[in-house]
């Protein structure tokens, strides 16, 4: 039998192929309460979940507020800049304070790598990281797998390319860690400016070229521009950089016929993907991602409060 | 797992048809006819008694019978306690509900818990006219208000048997058996 045996969700780095698959699996039947006229199922009531939001979101808090309370979870949301971090509250004592309030699990997202890690040693509470700095994202890459398993019935033996600013981007960590341990095979392009340090130390193939990586790939991952990032000088404009790595019609037809493109978004119309691709449904999944996110998130909250462990 | 020991059969495979296709009828009797009529199988074994009740129906009215499939796990009253050890099943209802005459099927009826969270789950999906209970096997030991519509056989049951109904399509064999753990 398999069951999750963890009490946080932290990183795919630590996951087995085996509890990945059940996340999935059970993702998988979630889907279908988001299509219900009522949607909502009685599992966790009572529970509490608390989103503790440290960095901007959009997609990630609304998923795991909505997850939360179509499994009639009560959810609360807490976002740095209403809360008492602008008093100069430490991370500690926000998390102590929350513990002393007895939710189930709390959801946090912080810029620095490893505070969902400093909080699952410090409190009871299951710790699930929504994104830790440029580490891992790992409900992001549980959604990115659900939906190339639902777009192409399979992960294992399919060419992933992931593009974009690699170095920075927690998203491509987690997928690159998981998708690897799920048998794909991965490969990675950007300027070397955003190329991580020894990045064949993550199993993946890296090149300079969009086209180089795009080439008979099944999957093509697109990450954000992280505009907030660009005054540390890591390329000279965005101009140029949309000129090599702009994902368009011309650059996609290198991949197999029957490519998805996915985007963890915001996207940056015309920096990193080009507006006819991002919104052409035969090839763009895009908002598949996120209708996925919120059944992975569901499957994740509900793995993590089962009694029994 | 355990390793189980049969300790005696209950039914075998013709004995499960004769039952189903006398609850055919009886629905088909009870309800005058299959208009507004659905059915609706509890995962697992319920949704195979409930494909072959709809082939069965379909055949003596001459029009197919929509069908169902409902997970119950998510409205368990016992989900805190149980370790979730497998991910619960996809639930397909592609029928409006509403003022539907629903048969729920399952293969046992036993505490009728199962039941009740099914009811709960398929009031969820619209207001049924009436919901109806076809179980192959009670073995008594209710523990909530419930009583079955349509039943294959009663079985007084001890509540330290098992009573198993194994289908061919799940099992490879058609047979309602009592287990105990060896």
């Amino acid at each position: 039998m398999i069951k999750l045996a963890k009490k946080d969700i932290l990183g795919i780095q630590e996951m087995t192929t085996e509890e990945i698959t059940l996340i999935l699996d059970t993702a998988e039947s979630f889907l279908e309460i988001s299509t219900r006229e009522i949607k909502k199922v009685p599992t966790l009531r009572g529970k509490s979940v608390i989103n503790l939001f440290y960095e901007a979101s959009t997609r990630t808090r609304t998923s795991f507020e909505l997850a939360g309370k179509r499994l009639s979870a009560d959810t609360i949301n807490i976002s740095a800049s209403t809360s008492s971090v602008v008093k100069g509250e430490t991370l500690i004592d926000t998390a102590r304070n929350l513990e002393a309030m007895n939710p189930d699990i709390i959801v946090i997202r912080h810029s620095a790598a490893g505070a969902p890690h400093l909080l699952a040693g410090l409190v009871r509470q299951s710790i699930i990281n929504a994104g830790d700095g440029a580490h891992e994202h790992p409900s992001q890459a549980l959604l990115d797998m659900l939906t190339i398993r639902e777009k192409k019935g399979k992960i294992a033996g399919l060419k992933v390319a992931i593009i974009g600013d690699i170095a920075h981007s927690r998203v491509a960590r987690s997928n690159i860690y998981g998708l690897s341990k799920m048998g794909a095979e991965v490969v990675v392009a950007g300027p070397p400016t955003m190329l991580p340090r020894e990045v064949d130390k993550l199993g993946v193939r890296a090149y300079t070229k969009l086209e180089e990586a795009v080439t008979d790939a099944d999957v093509v991952m697109m990450l954000r521009i992280q505009l907030e990032r660009e005054r540390q000088n890591i390329f000279p404009s965005l101009r140029e950089y949309a000129r090599h790595y702009c994902l368009n019609r011309l650059n996609l037809g290198l991949a197999k016929k029957d490519v998805i493109v996915m985007h963890p978004g915001p996207i940056n119309r015309g920096v990193e993907i080009s507006p006819d691709i991002a919104d052409d449904p035969s090839c763009s999944v895009i908002l598949n991602q996120v209708n996925n996110g919120v059944a992975v998130r569901m499957a994740l909250l509900y793995l993590l409060t089962g009694g029994g462990q | 797992m355990k390793a189980k020991k049969t300790l005696k059969i209950v039914m075998d495979s013709d004995g499960i048809e004769r039952c189903l296709t006398r609850i055919a009828y009886e629905i088909l009797e009870k309800n005058k006819g299959m208009d507004e009529l659905v059915i609706v199988g509890i995962r697992t074994g319920g949704v195979y008694l409930a494909q072959r009740l709809q082939k069965k129906i379909s055949a003596i009215e001459g029009r197919e019978i929509p069908l169902g499939m409902l997970d119950i796990t998510l409205y368990r009253d016992d989900i805190a306690k149980a370790g979730k050890t497998s991910p619960p099943g996809k639930t397909d209802i592609p029928f409006d509900l509403a003022d539907k005459k629903v048969v729920l099927v399952d293969d046992v009826l036993f505490t009728g818990r199962t039941i009740r969270a099914a009811m709960d789950a398929l009031i969820d999906f619209g207001r049924p006219k009436m919901i109806q209970l076809a179980v192959l096997i009670d073995r008594g030991h209710r523990e909530l208000p419930i009583r079955a519509d349509f039943v294959g056989k009663n079985l007084p049951s001890s509540l330290w048997e098992e009573v198993s109904v194994n289908l061919y399509e799940k099992n490879g064999t058609d047979e309602v058996v009592i287990v105990e753990e060896k």
